[in-house]
């Protein structure tokens, strides 16, 4: 199967506006999780990762008027935009457009703000990013829960791989609304720490928002050092539609398919890229499906600390800094991480490493059984 | 390549009436939505409990799939590719006026478009392939890519695909299952023709 390579990003979230400032903002250990109270919700304060909106209508209004555009359609429009800006000769008409996201502009239920009631629509948004650059091809939305923006990459690839498509600009997005919000209250999910993945103390999930972009080609790039998508499996648990697996059945098989495709064993992965959401059962489950694929020495780390859990955007977030930590040979600690509290061994990142990194595994797992493992390879001269 | 994958069996609920490979095999004229599936699941005798407590997504997912499933057994690796229009945008509705007196959790859990995908593989006992996309029409163009390039790289040896809509009350179902055996070629015309077909029909 070809490989897709992994060409130019952006990162839109509260740790910057640019994939640089995240990781300026993540090498420094900085998180974009802070306190936020909603009483009309609940009365325990949580912590979430919120894009404060006079910066990102400052942001915005140098390329669009602010009060045309929803909330997560600034977002989408301005961190594709990096990228186009970027590749002035990249051909929008002849480029597929991928956005994965779980809620959309759920806001609007809500609040409607002078929005038609179509903007809730998911294939509206689509329309609306893709009628602003030129896009020709009718956007391809991919809302699979918590693993779309991976699966985002994954369809790119397999679309490319049968010759469908050849160049594509991927996006991830979702927003901290108070749709969200008031569900995973109701489930008793939300942490009233900042979230503190695998370790002992954990107690749930911190929400967070952004928009990521990245462009991705069938055709290598003329450049010397290179990331590309060499496996890429999903596997449903087929156990419980809000629950993980126990067993962790269903990231096990997609890890061993993704693995078995990229024709490597799980000794050569050099970093893993975790789900870790902080909730009890996940990261309990993440334990048993990594020992199962002997994967418990790899250096690993969860980014949900940095951002809290950016639902349909964080498999893409989370690929998009795997990408850089192997072009930059530096791997970063797993922010909030104190004593590992799952029953499997873990080989949890503390502090921020020097480390050469040829074959990269992100996991992620979602709502509806869903499991997704993508393996990335290095390809230096 | 055109010609390499071909449709098995397919299925259609529109209006009160099921089409299973072009023959109508029920036919009701009950309108209102939940009374409309119960009715289905009495008539293909289900036995399922966990049925009930399902959005009105899934149970037509799992209604349709049972189906094309009582006749083609599916096999361990076959991937589940789904689309629809509008999300789950009909659960999402009732999970928000539920926030004006207790914010319900067994309406959240509803409120994603693949959930439907998670209780067709438990029902089925499928660790296969997913994927859920969102089109403003039925998109004969991305579902045949997609289906077909999961079967040229062997992550599944069939797909059952299709669009599977719902929004005020209004449903709209067509899954199929495609795999290599000689049978209806799955091209995009041949995939437009039998997701029309049942559309364009007098309802009498």
């Amino acid at each position: 199967m070809k490989k897709l390579y992994l060409l130019d990003d952006a990162i839109i979230s509260p740790l910057g506006f640019s994939t640089k400032e995240n990781i300026k903002t993540i090498r420094e250990g900085v998180s974009g999780l802070k306190i936020q109270q909603r009483p009309n919700i609940t009365k325990n304060p949580f912590f979430a990762g919120i894009i404060d909106e006079t910066l990102l209508n400052q942001a915005f209004s140098e390329i669009g008027s602010s009060e045309k555009f929803t909330k997560l359609e600034k977002l989408i429009i301005l961190a594709v935009k990096l990228i186009l800006d970027k590749n002035k000769n990249l051909d929008p008409t002849k480029t597929a457009l991928i956005i994965a996201t779980t809620k959309g502009n759920i806001d609007l239920l809500k609040e409607p703000g002078g929005f038609p009631i179509n903007r809730l629509k998911l294939s509206e948004l689509g329309k609306v990013v893709a009628n602003f650059f030129g896009f020709a091809q009718t956007p391809i939305i991919v809302s699979n829960a918590c693993i779309s923006g991976g699966l985002g990459l994954a369809v790119a690839r397999r679309l490319g791989n049968s010759e469908k498509i050849k160049n594509a600009i991927v996006v991830g997005a979702d927003l901290v609304s108070d749709f969200v919000i008031s569900g995973f209250n109701s489930f008793q999910a939300l942490s009233t720490k900042a979230c503190k993945p695998f370790s002992k103390d954990r107690d749930g999930i911190s929400l967070g928002e952004a928009a990521v972009a990245i462009m991705v080609s069938t055709e290598k790039p003329e450049i010397s050092n290179v990331i590309s998508l060499i496996g890429d499996a999903s596997a449903n648990d087929a156990n419980h539609i809000s629950g993980p697996s126990r067993t962790g059945e269903g990231l096990y098989k997609s890890i061993q398919k993704a693995l078995k495709e990229a024709s490597i064993s799980a000794e050569e992965i050099g970093f893993l890229s975790a789900h870790g959401t902080a909730t009890v059962y996940n990261d309990e489950m993440e334990s048993m499906a990594f020992q199962r694929s002997a994967l418990q020495k790899s250096p690993l780390h969860s980014l949900k600390g940095f951002y809290g859990h950016t639902l349909g955007a964080s498999a893409l977030i989370e690929s998009i800094i795997t990408k850089h930590s192997m072009l930059n040979n530096e791997i970063f600690a797993s922010k909030n991480f104190e004593e590992l509290g799952v029953s499997k061994p873990l080989n949890v990142i503390q502090k921020n490493e020097k480390k050469e990194i040829r074959y990269a595994l992100k996991t992620a797992s979602g709502f509806g059984g869903c499991n997704l493992a993508l393996v990335f390879k290095a390809e230096k001269q | 390549m055109s010609n390499q994958f071909h449709i098995q069996n397919w299925v259609k609920i529109k209006n009160g009436k099921i089409f299973n490979s072009e023959k109508l095999i029920f036919d009701s004229t009950e309108k209102e939505l939940n009374l409309f599936l119960k009715a289905c699941y009495d008539f293909l005798d289900l036995k399922y409990p966990k049925f009930h407590k399902m959005d009105g997504l899934s149970k037509m997912g799992i209604l349709a799939s049972e189906i094309i499933f009582r006749k083609n057994k599916p096999t361990e690796d076959i991937a589940l590719v789904i689309s629809n229009n509008a999300s789950s945008l009909e659960i999402d509705r009732q999970f928000q006026e539920s926030t004006n007196t207790f914010a319900s959790p067994s309406l959240f859990v509803y409120t994603l478009p693949n959930i439907v995908l998670g209780e067709i593989s438990i029902k089925y006992k499928l660790q296969s392939e997913n994927a859920f996309f969102i089109s403003e029409n039925f998109n004969v163009k991305l579902l045949k890519n997609y289906t077909e390039s999961l079967l040229v790289s062997e992550k599944a040896s069939e797909v059952l695909c299709g669009w599977l809509d719902l929004q005020n009350g209004e449903y709209d179902v067509f899954l199929c299952l495609v795999s290599k055996e000689k049978n209806i070629p799955f091209s995009e015309e041949n995939l437009k023709k039998l997701y029309c077909a049942e559309n364009d029909k007098p309802t009498h």
